[in-house]
Formats: structure tokens, sequence, C-alpha cells
């Protein structure tokens, strides 16, 4: 199956940590077809992200099937340091899940 | 391009079978937070009803949605959504997509009104952003005219 990879990219500007986050997934709707066999493709997509900040969750997305394949989430969070690790994760319809982290740069 | 995606999605889609025939699979058992509901609606109002618990949202001018007017392909379409509001949190939603609610984000205490993320359209419609702040909802909206679709078929 598919790489599980999250890259995470985060950036402190003034008082204000900005985080960039790619994660490597199909995101399939479960609504296209196999073209050959007219089979329906299942759905296989990140149902819920995760983003903590020393521990403290920030941010927790809950996604459908319309987010882009290989998924872009970008937020902006206060009281983050140089050095504060960050923490995404994530967990898809198939109860897969993934998670990285990186620290403020 | 149409080639790679479709060979893709064979190969994984085959996978798929296999394993759900063999029993392995038990989706949303896990994840008993997801809005399932909101998520399946159909409307707009159904999602939003199912979300937020209301379907009345205040056109608030103080909410930006930044998507381009015209998105070529449909399956990434770049939107970002801020506001200085305090934020609980915030809701995307495609009028004219098969279900409506694309993401909604819960927002921490200190995080700022702003998220970005890339979305599917299916056809031409309004995106909806609704936030919710100090118990009340806010929304906004903006149209992207989409060229070719992103959900396939």
């Amino acid at each position: 199956m598919a790489k599980k990879k999250i890259r995470i990219r985060a950036k402190l500007k003034g008082d204000v940590a900005e985080v960039k986050t790619l994660m490597s997934h199909p995101m399939e709707t479960g609504l296209r077809k196999n073209k050959k066999t007219g089979e329906k493709i299942p759905a296989h997509f990140i149902q819920e992200v995760i983003c903590e900040h020393k521990g403290n969750k920030v941010l927790v997305a809950s996604w459908g099937v319309a987010v882009s394949k290989n998924p872009y989430l970008s937020f902006k969070f206060k009281g983050g340091a140089k050095g504060d690790k960050i923490k995404v994760s994530w967990t898809d319809n198939k109860g897969e899940s993934a998670s990285a982290e990186a620290s403020i740069g | 391009m149409k080639r790679r995606t479709f060979l893709k999605g064979t190969v994984a889609g085959g996978m798929i079978g296999v394993a759900a025939s063999a029993g392995l699979l038990t989706p949303r058992m896990v994840l008993a937070a997801w809005p399932k509901s909101a998520f399946d609606a159909k409307s707009v109002d159904d999602a939003m009803d199912a979300l937020l618990g209301s379907t009345s949202a205040a056109n608030s001018s103080d909410i930006k949605i930044k998507a381009p007017d015209i998105a070529e392909n449909g399956a990434v379409v770049p939107i970002t959504v801020s506001t200085s509001m305090p934020a609980e949190s915030i809701s995307v939603l495609i009028e004219k997509n098969p279900s409506p609610l694309a993401c909604s984000f819960a927002l921490g205490d200190h995080t700022i009104g702003f998220v970005s993320t890339r979305v599917k359209m299916g056809k031409t419609s309004d995106l909806i952003a609704v936030v919710k702040s100090g118990g009340k909802l806010f929304s906004a909206k903006k149209t992207v005219k989409v060229t070719i679709g992103g959900c396939g078929g």
C-alpha cells in the first residue's frame, strides 16, 4: 500500500508559529468507478487529524472524502517557542494511522 | 496522467477488496468522534445541522476565504479560511458536492483562526466557510468555477 508519510514544517514568526503539513494518502472518495470492471473503488480517506504542541491539542481536523489526495494542511497558533515539538497524527476510515513529529524552527 | 491514476486505483481497489472479503476491516469502529452523519449529509443544511446543531449562520465580513475564482482542476482546489474572531471551529462546505461537508477543524485556545488545505470540487459551486465563535455561527461564501471536475466518473 501507499507509504505512510507526513511531512511537517513549523516556523516561528514573531509570536505565531505556522505549521505546514503534507500527508501521503490516496483519499479515495468511494464514488469513483474502476473503468474496466465497473465496480466502485471503495472509499479510503483520512477521517481525523490531530495536531499537538507539547501534548496540547492545537487543531483537530475532521475530514470527509472531499479533501484532496495527499492532503495539505496549514495552521497557525500562539505560544510556541523555538525547538518545541509538534506532533501530527491521522487516522483513516479503515483504522490505519500514522504520526510524525517535528520541532519549530 | 489519467492512465496513471487509473492504474493506481485498480491496484488499490483490488487489495481493499481482498482485505474486505477476508473480514479484516472494521471501518468506523475506531472513531466514535468522527461526525459520520454530518459527512454523509446530502445538503448544506443537513450537514450543518448534524455538525453544528443549527442551520442559521450570520453572514460575516470577518471571515475571509482565499480560493481561486476559476479552478482548472477540481481535484485540487487550494483554500484558506481566516478570521480574526476567536474561533472555536472552522468548517468548510462545498454546496454542489455529493456530500457538501468537506472538512471541519476544531481549534485550540491558542490557535489562530486560520486553516489552509486543498479540497475536491465536483463542479462549479459555492464554497461556504462556517466559523463558530462564542457559541454563535458565522459564515461566508465564495463561488469557485471548476472547469474539470474532481470526483471522477
